[in-house]
């Protein structure tokens, strides 16, 4: 703010300063609050990110420099919960793919088609725990949906979801595309409707056929969709916690199904190793600013916009 | 999967049609795909904890047991866990809805310096994971000493939501200001102009990120399990999450489904009367943003 006020240096009107006065007034508390609850929290969690603090002692005193963020790296824990994290996000793109394979279908004039719009979206309302109590069951490993269902088709019995180190990682894919398709379905259905028609239209007459059409008009048109869907499930996806706490509580056989935040979890809240935790935090904060900054550099090379 | 090609014609030719009813079949399949857990979820509710275990899997509940719902209302902190959710959802809907509308019309209508930054910097917040600020948030409410209240699940709503100030500037800048202009002239004062003018007129758009907001708090279980300690002040999800624990013990599966079905509900009846607006407003932020 203090930047700004010196390169304005002519002088304001008195009822220009009162607008100011009322507009600085009117924003307070959002600010206040973003100084109280954001601001001075990663401060907070950056130092404390140099001590081996553990909520009770004091920080200062225990100060180990980048001793934590030295132990994160050699962590083989950490290593797995990272790599199980990004693991999930394979599911990013299947999501992405079902949503506008279902859009595009969605999109054509079809009597009741908005009945099934909701069906596809009610997943995304319903409460994360509650639906994550539901799916534990649909993947119980004897008397589950899902195993009963392979049974009766197949006649043998299916993996153990939960418990196996690999099946535990499709399972938590398949419960993640199910419960954000919704989202992705409206927001690419609104992108197609932003498509003009005529594009189709003059295509056809070049003699484009359907795949063509696709790839040279929807696809570049509802790029910025894609994107905004692959920024906030990146974001998204490296803070997945509440569905493997409810599932997996002790995060699977061998931590095979633990995340990022399952672990720093763990290590804050039971462990009490908080100076640990919050390096696990900075890091994880930094891994997403990067993470979104890259995509917004490579933006421009397939995000496409009408005009 | 639809053929794009089709879709310019506004008289449907039979291929069309046919191709509707085949789309159509497809996306019904899918449906029930989606909708099929919860369904089960519904049914089990009714049965019987032997039926559920019972190794010839079933559907339909044999016999219809009602029971649960009874038995789930009857225990105390189910009903507390309700009391809890409305007694943070209230005033925080409420205090948050003022101030993040308040702060919306000054952003978008109010001409004051450091007025893009500040906003920029409410914005970058979007993109912090509540991780990072999660450990210092439960050492500042433990030394306060509100880890025994529903203070902090409360208080930090009341200062505003970010997503909800930046969906309704960007709401109000369609607006023209020559109405801001006019009022200025008029020697109206700022916060009349907010109440009188624009508050009536970004009241459907915040009515539904209201809605929004609700059932992010209805559905949040992060913070509660987090910052409160005393499970006299659980929130419903943290109290439902309990039930998963403590009823699997002696696998009283129907009673963990029917308080799941129960704590579904209401965002349900919600999203279904306001369907319109909430698939409008959240379409907004995904094209413009």
């Amino acid at each position: 703010m203090a930047e700004v006020k010196m390169k304005t240096k002519k002088k304001l009107s008195k009822a220009a300063l009162r607008e100011e006065r009322w507009g600085r007034a009117f924003i307070a508390p959002p600010f206040i609050g973003f100084c109280l609850f954001m601001a001075f929290p990663i401060v907070f969690a950056f130092v404390a990110s140099l001590s081996s603090w553990n909520g009770i002692n004091g920080i200062t005193d225990n100060f180990v420099g980048f001793r934590n963020y030295i132990q994160l790296f050699t962590d083989v824990k950490f290593w797995k919960v990272m790599g199980n994290t990004i693991i999930y996000m394979i599911g990013i793109p299947i999501g992405m793919i079902l949503a506008l394979v279902i859009a595009i279908g969605m999109n054509r004039k079809i009597k009741g088609i908005k009945i099934l719009r909701t069906i596809y979206y009610i997943p995304v309302v319903s409460s994360l725990v509650a639906v994550s109590i539901v799916w534990m069951w649909v993947y119980n490993y004897d008397y589950g949906l899902l195993n009963s269902a392979i049974k009766a088709i197949s006649g043998t019995h299916g993996p153990n979801w939960l418990g196996d180190e690999f099946w535990v990682k499709v399972a938590m894919i398949i419960f993640m595309v199910w419960k954000g398709l919704g989202t992705s379905i409206i927001l690419y259905l609104s992108g197609l409707q932003t498509i003009p028609r005529d594009y189709y239209e003059a295509a056809k007459i070049d003699g484009a056929n359907g795949l063509q059409l696709f790839r040279n008009i929807t696809m570049p048109l509802v790029s910025p969709v894609t994107f905004y869907l692959l920024i906030m499930g990146l974001i998204g996806g490296f803070q997945v916690f509440v569905e493997i706490m409810v599932m997996v509580p002790k995060g699977g056989t061998n931590y095979s199904a633990a995340t990022i935040v399952f672990y720093l979890y763990d290590k804050a809240f039971s462990n009490r190793q908080m100076g640990y935790g919050s390096a696990m935090a900075f890091l994880l904060c930094i891994i997403i600013f990067i993470v979104t900054a890259i995509n917004f550099k490579c933006q421009d090379k397939w995000v496409k916009t009408i005009d | 999967m639809a053929k794009l090609d089709e879709q310019g014609s506004e008289m449907k030719s039979t291929k069309s049609k046919v191709i509707d009813i085949v789309v159509f079949v497809l996306l019904a399949i899918g449906a029930i795909c989606m909708i099929f857990p919860l369904i089960y979820m519904v049914l089990s509710s009714f049965m019987t904890k032997n039926q559920i275990l019972s190794a010839n899997f079933s559907i339909i509940p044999e016999p219809w047991k009602f029971g649960k719902y009874a038995e789930v209302f009857q225990k105390g902190e189910f009903l507390r866990g309700i009391r809890n959710t409305m007694m943070v959802a209230v005033p925080v809907l409420i205090g948050g809805g003022f101030t993040s509308s308040l702060a919306a019309f000054s952003f978008s209508k109010l001409n004051f310096r450091g007025k893009n930054a500040t906003f920029l910097a409410l914005l970058a917040t979007m993109m912090i994971p509540f991780a990072v600020v999660m450990i210092p948030q439960y050492v500042m409410f433990t030394k306060i000493g509100w880890t025994n209240s529903l203070l902090p699940l409360i208080i930090p709503g009341l200062f505003g939501n970010v997503s909800i100030i930046f969906f309704l500037r960007q709401n109000l800048t369609s607006i023209s200001t020559s109405i801001a202009e006019a009022a200025k002239i008029d020697g109206c004062g700022y916060f009349k102009m907010y109440y009188s003018i624009f508050l009536p007129l970004m009241k459907g758009p915040l009515m539904t990120q209201l809605i929004l907001w609700f059932m992010g708090i209805w559905n949040d279980y992060l913070a509660p399990t987090i910052f409160i300690q005393n499970d006299q002040w659980f929130t419903l999800q943290v109290v439902i999450r309990s039930f998963n624990s403590t009823y699997a013990v002696n696998s009283d599966y129907p009673l963990i489904m029917a308080a799941s079905v129960i704590s579904i509900i209401p965002t349900l009846l919600l999203f279904f009367f306001f369907q319109r607006f909430i698939i409008e407003s959240m379409a907004v932020s995904g094209v413009k943003g």
